[in-house]
């Protein structure tokens, strides 16, 4: 389930003319009717375009209810987003009580305010950004939506769902299995026969299966390995589950980055007297995760989208408020509308992701 | 590395190994111990136990008092199957949409792009969840089933497909014409185009030689004859396919832009037409940077199959982590063998694959 | 229906006095029980119910969980903790629930679950008592117009996957030469959609669930039970784990407590008012004015009062959740024994 590669953009050949009507009709004829089989292409591309779009925008805009607080409402003939609308909270929040959201509001504010300077390209202190976002936001977040210090009513976390449980999932995994990851590339990499062994090993183990056995092996097999009396939270359980799968992928996404960087940049640290840990920390490891950025992005897209498969084994995902949303008999026969809004809000988060990781990619490039 | 490990560091390696070892052990230990604990053995006999289920879709025959053993080995033909068939879908349409990706026209170029967008930036478990319970199941039930040509029937239930009833000769037939084809394939250098005419007409004289037509019809509840693909094999094939040729679109985008602007110039510049610089020049080049990619998703697609839990398609992950599972009670082995399985699939779809790559590369050179 | 209702009745009696004496009979010490312990040291019940199916357990729309599974863990938080909202609960899938109380994860399991041999001997697991008596039901469309179970030869049905409906139909198809076609899914939502939407001539599942199945069709009207039930009688109950028997015998109790309540009469309007210094002995006992009947459970003893207080009598949860007020599903083999059906439990002096 790893990405592919985050394309190169194509740019196709533009001139400015004087004058828009001109302007328009040149580029008309340059990209879509210069030869005989691209305007029968055009053609073709129309005509099923005027088949298909008219409909689509008749049930999902023209003919759409969004109005209501009953199915009632929905009398229009097209999609009932008000079966979207009433259950919003719902979808966002799981089942995290509604007195106590605005925790879950103000992390996620917490979470811009943390990955803002990590994001943005120019920032001059990224490593405490780093760290900050790593330690003391999570820190942060914890204690707000668990809750049960400072007067916070404590919440389980069998409370928690919706997109937030997703985002959630995302962000501690990403946390965990990266410096995971870097080690495990670095093992990979490394001249010690035993620990490039059990580097490799572990990799293509994790990634030899799917994340569902993996999954499911948190649910039912983990318990069996803990000595008795001990106890893990199953979403504890998925998370170490996810973790471990995720870090095999960020490990080969490193070893990408480690392979990028020149030999001769090592020798010289080597040279200066630097140790291995110190030589890496210094200057292997921040070349190579910068070169890494796009195809770590790539991951953890790809690791966003999978958190719905904790749906499967019983944690409450977006997914999983949406399907159990539409067996509610009040709001029966609007399954296309649920999965088309979940896939709409995964989309929304990974497109913004995934155009992140371009453009760091066209500075790369740009850099090189 | 310029610099060897120091003695230090290899001495260091050997506790780590040490520390592996010993987490291991008390990991087996603990487990040993809790399954003491429930009065729970561990072992595979009970494969051989008999399996009193029913699997609804099935390439090979199952019977009452078959054992979880055949069990197993049918839901690996039905991973395989999806698997397979989602791989060569995949294939194509991911080759077609990177080819639309670099068209001159901007629509086609840009109905490629949000394709992949789409595609690739919602969750596959979405995708096939939506392709079964939004798409398939509204279709029509089997008394309004729609009639497609030949006969064929498509309902919520299914497509049902009409199938060739076999003649004296067709069995005998079929096999020359496939032995004919494997030895045009083999023969191909010498032989060329011409190599095929034997097979086509072999296939032909199979067909002609068949009883007829074996049309699905409506009996009792259900459609009988012919051949049923389920609704679950759909989704689940479609599910697999289309995320994975949005992956596959951007490979084969990348690989061709990969090859130089100067081969193709050239090519042109000899007199041929786009489609054969696409097809001559520029393809066979990309698919050598293709390889590795395209390994990588492939394996994602075996891996993926398991979501067919979602959609009830009798696949390895569910029938064995779900079914079998809970009537044997065995956690530990079923997982094991589950892992092991997809571990086996994945290595040799790998090994295949590296091999392929070896081979595309020396010809190439 | 008569005879499987008879035949059930025979089953039920014997497995309730089995149940019932073969437990106390070797409760000699007052409670020891490691659960209990743990359940009182972190003032929590954690309670392992469905993922979400109306009658038995489910998340209303404001998350509060409610149905007949959640009132027996609600009053045995109540009979342990003084409070009926001291609970945990987790949903947990029909694969993973054995594996989940097995672990620890959960002190007691009441999730719909069947109670059988296997469950008992190979998986390690004791079985307290019956809350819901029910054989396995296939909901058919009315327009299949098919009145019998055999006439299903052909169909195909929608089960849940883990689950022992899988094995009661390959049974049944040969006993009877027949073939009923399954297709296999991993959660009810699922499985319900393909009913529904006609992938599936019907649905099968336990009586219970098959109501709860029907409630959430488009058109529930449409739709009807077949009289058979295949597989026998099917018990569902509590699972506890084996090797702690004064937690089992709580577990028990607490649901013959609320039998008791609906025996006596006690419901949760009047339960106060008749504590205050009843004359029957019986009352005494129950409201724990005689006997030391909660410290021999490890409880203190106005156990029972609390629940009869807080969750009311069996009755009365049975018509909240499968009763007039929720599936209307007629009360049938779960009514008490006094009035035809299997619902008995042993006396308490």
């Amino acid at each position: 389930m790893s990405g592919g590669s985050v394309a190169m953009r194509l740019k196709p050949p533009r001139e400015r003319r004087a004058g828009t009507a001109a302007w328009a009709a040149s580029w008309l004829r340059a990209n879509l009717f210069d030869t005989w089989t691209n305007t029968l292409l055009t053609l073709l591309v129309v005509a099923a375009a005027a088949l298909i779009l008219p409909p689509l925008w008749r049930w999902g805009v023209a003919h759409a209810t969004l109005s209501g607080t009953t199915r009632a409402a929905c009398r229009g003939g097209g999609a009932c987003w008000t079966f979207i609308r009433v259950r919003l909270p719902l979808f966002f929040y799981g089942h995290y009580p509604a007195a106590a959201r605005w925790r879950v509001d103000l992390s996620f504010v917490l979470l811009a305010v943390f990955a803002a300077p990590v994001l943005r390209t120019r920032t001059r202190r990224r490593g405490l950004a780093v760290l900050l976002l790593v330690t003391l936001f999570p820190a942060l977040a914890a204690v707000l939506l668990a809750g049960g210090v400072f007067g916070l009513m404590p919440v389980e976390t069998n409370a928690w769902g919706g997109l937030m449980l997703d985002v959630v999932i995302a962000f501690v995994t990403v946390a965990g299995s990266l410096p995971l990851g870097v080690l495990l590339a670095l093992g990979r990499r490394s001249h010690l026969p035993v620990v490039r062994a059990l580097a490799i090993g572990f990799i293509e183990l994790w990634r030899g299966v799917p994340l569902l056995t993996v999954l499911f092996m948190s649910a039912v097999m983990v318990p069996l390995f803990l000595p008795q009396g001990v106890s893990l939270d199953r979403l504890v359980r998925a998370l170490v589950a996810l973790i471990l799968f995720n870090a095999a992928y960020m490990a080969e996404v490193v070893r990408g980055g480690l392979q990028g960087v020149p030999p001769g940049q090592q020798e010289a640290a080597f040279s200066l007297g630097l140790g291995w840990w110190r030589m890496q920390a210094l200057v292997v490891l921040p070349q190579a995760l910068r070169i890494a950025v796009p195809a770590i992005v790539n991951t953890v897209v790809d690791l966003f989208k999978d958190t719905t498969l904790v749906s499967i084994v019983g944690l409450a995902d977006l997914l999983g408020v949406v399907s159990q949303a539409l067996k509610d008999p009040a709001w029966l026969g609007f399954p296309t509308e649920g999965y088309v809004f979940a896939a709409a809000m995964f989309f929304v988060c990974c497109f913004a992701m995934s155009a992140y990781g371009r453009r760091i990619e066209r500075q790369l490039a740009a850099g090189r | 590395m310029s610099s060897r490990p120091s003695r230090r560091a290899r001495a260091g390696q050997w506790l780590l190994l040490a520390a592996v070892a010993g987490c291991a052990w008390y990991l087996a230990h603990t487990a040993a111990a809790n399954l003491r604990r429930h009065d729970m053995g561990f072992g595979f006999g009970f494969l051989l136990d008999h399996a009193n289920f029913d699997i609804p879709f099935r390439l090979i025959a199952w019977h009452d008092g078959d054992t979880y053993l055949r069990a197993l080995l049918l839901c690996v033909l039905n991973t395989l199957l999806v698997s397979a068939l989602a791989i060569v879908a995949a294939t194509a349409g991911g080759l077609l949409v990177g080819i639309m990706r670099l068209s001159r026209n901007w629509l086609v170029r840009h109905i490629a792009l949000v394709f992949v967008e789409l595609v690739r930036n919602t969750p596959q478990l979405v995708q096939i969840i939506f392709w079964y319970v939004a798409v398939l199941q509204t279709l029509p039930g089997p008394r309004q089933s729609f009639v497609l040509p030949l006969g064929a029937l498509l309902n919520v239930r299914g497509l049902y497909l009409p199938v060739l009833r076999a003649g004296d000769f067709t069995g005998a037939l079929a096999a020359l014409a496939a032995v004919a084809l494997a030895a045009a394939l083999l023969l191909r250098r010498r032989l060329g185009a011409r190599g095929l005419i034997a097979p086509a007409l072999l296939a032909a004289a199979c067909l002609a030689s068949a009883a007829g037509l074996q049309r699905p019809a409506l009996r009792g509840f259900n459609v009988a004859g012919g051949v049923q693909v389920p609704p679950e094999l759909v989704a689940l094939w479609a599910g697999l396919s289309l995320y994975a040729a949005a992956f596959i679109a951007e490979i084969v985008r990348a690989a061709i832009l990969a090859v130089e602007r100067g081969q193709r110039e050239a090519a042109a510049s000899l007199g041929l037409r786009p489609a054969q610089v696409l097809r001559r020049v520029v393809l066979p080049q990309a698919l050598r940077v293709m390889v590795p990619p395209l390994t990588s998703q492939y394996l994602n697609i075996i891996k993926s199959s398991s979501l067919g839990a979602a959609v009830a398609y009798p696949e390895l992950f569910q029938i064995f982590a779900g079914t079998v599972l809970n009537q044997s009670g065995r956690e530990v082995e079923t997982i094991v063998i589950l892992m092991a399985i997809f571990l086996a699939i994945s290595l040799l779809t790998s090994a295949g694959m590296n091999w392929y790559n070896r081979r595309v590369a020396l010809v190439g050179h | 229906m008569t005879g499987i209702v008879k035949r059930a009745a025979m089953i039920g009696a014997l497995a309730a006095a089995l149940l019932g004496f073969a437990g106390s009979a070797r409760a000699q010490a007052p409670a020891d029980s490691p659960t209990l312990k743990a359940v009182k040291g972190r003032g929590q019940l954690v309670c392992g119910v469905d993922t979400g199916i109306p009658g038995y357990a489910y998340q209303d729309a404001g998350g509060t969980w409610q149905g007949l599974d959640v009132a027996w863990c609600r009053a045995i938080a109540d009979a342990v903790l003084g409070a009926p909202d001291k609970v945990k609960f987790i949903g947990t899938t029909s694969k993973e629930r054995f594996s989940v109380l097995k672990s620890g994860e959960i002190d007691v399991l009441i999730r719909d679950s069947e109670y059988s041999f296997i469950r008992n001997t190979q998986l390690g697991l004791d079985e307290p008592a019956v809350n819901f008596y029910t054989g396995q039901t296939f909901m058919v469309r009315k327009s299949l117009n098919v009145a019998h179970l055999p006439e299903l030869n052909g169909a195909t049905i929608c089960v849940l996957t883990g689950t022992t409906l899988e094995t009661n139909i390959a049974d049944y198809n040969r006993a009877h030469n027949i073939k009923i076609n399954t297709l296999l899914f991993e959660r009810p939502e699922e499985a319900f959609a393909a009913a529904d939407a006609g992938r599936c001539d019907g649905y099968t599942d336990d009586g219970g669930s098959v109501a709860a199945a029907r409630s959430t069709m488009k058109r529930p009207g449409d739709w009807m039970f077949l009289p058979e039930t295949i597989g026998g009688l099917e018990p569902l109950g509590a699972f506890t784990r084996q090797g702690d028997e004064a937690w089992t015998r709580l577990v028990k109790w607490v649901h013959f407590a609320m039998l008791e309540a609906e025996i006596l009469g006690i419901t949760r309007a009047d339960a106060m008012d008749r504590a205050k210094d009843p004359k029957d002995p019986d009352l005494r006992r129950f409201f724990g004015l005689d006997g030391d009947f909660g410290k021999l459970l490890g409880v203190d003893n106005q156990w029972a009062l609390r629940i009869a207080r807080d969750i009311g009598n069996y009755g009365e949860v049975y018509e909240a959740t499968f009763g007039g007020s929720g599936l209307g599903l007629p009360r049938g083999m779960n009514n008490l024994f006094d009035h035809g059906g299997l619902q008995a439990l042993p006396t308490w002096h």
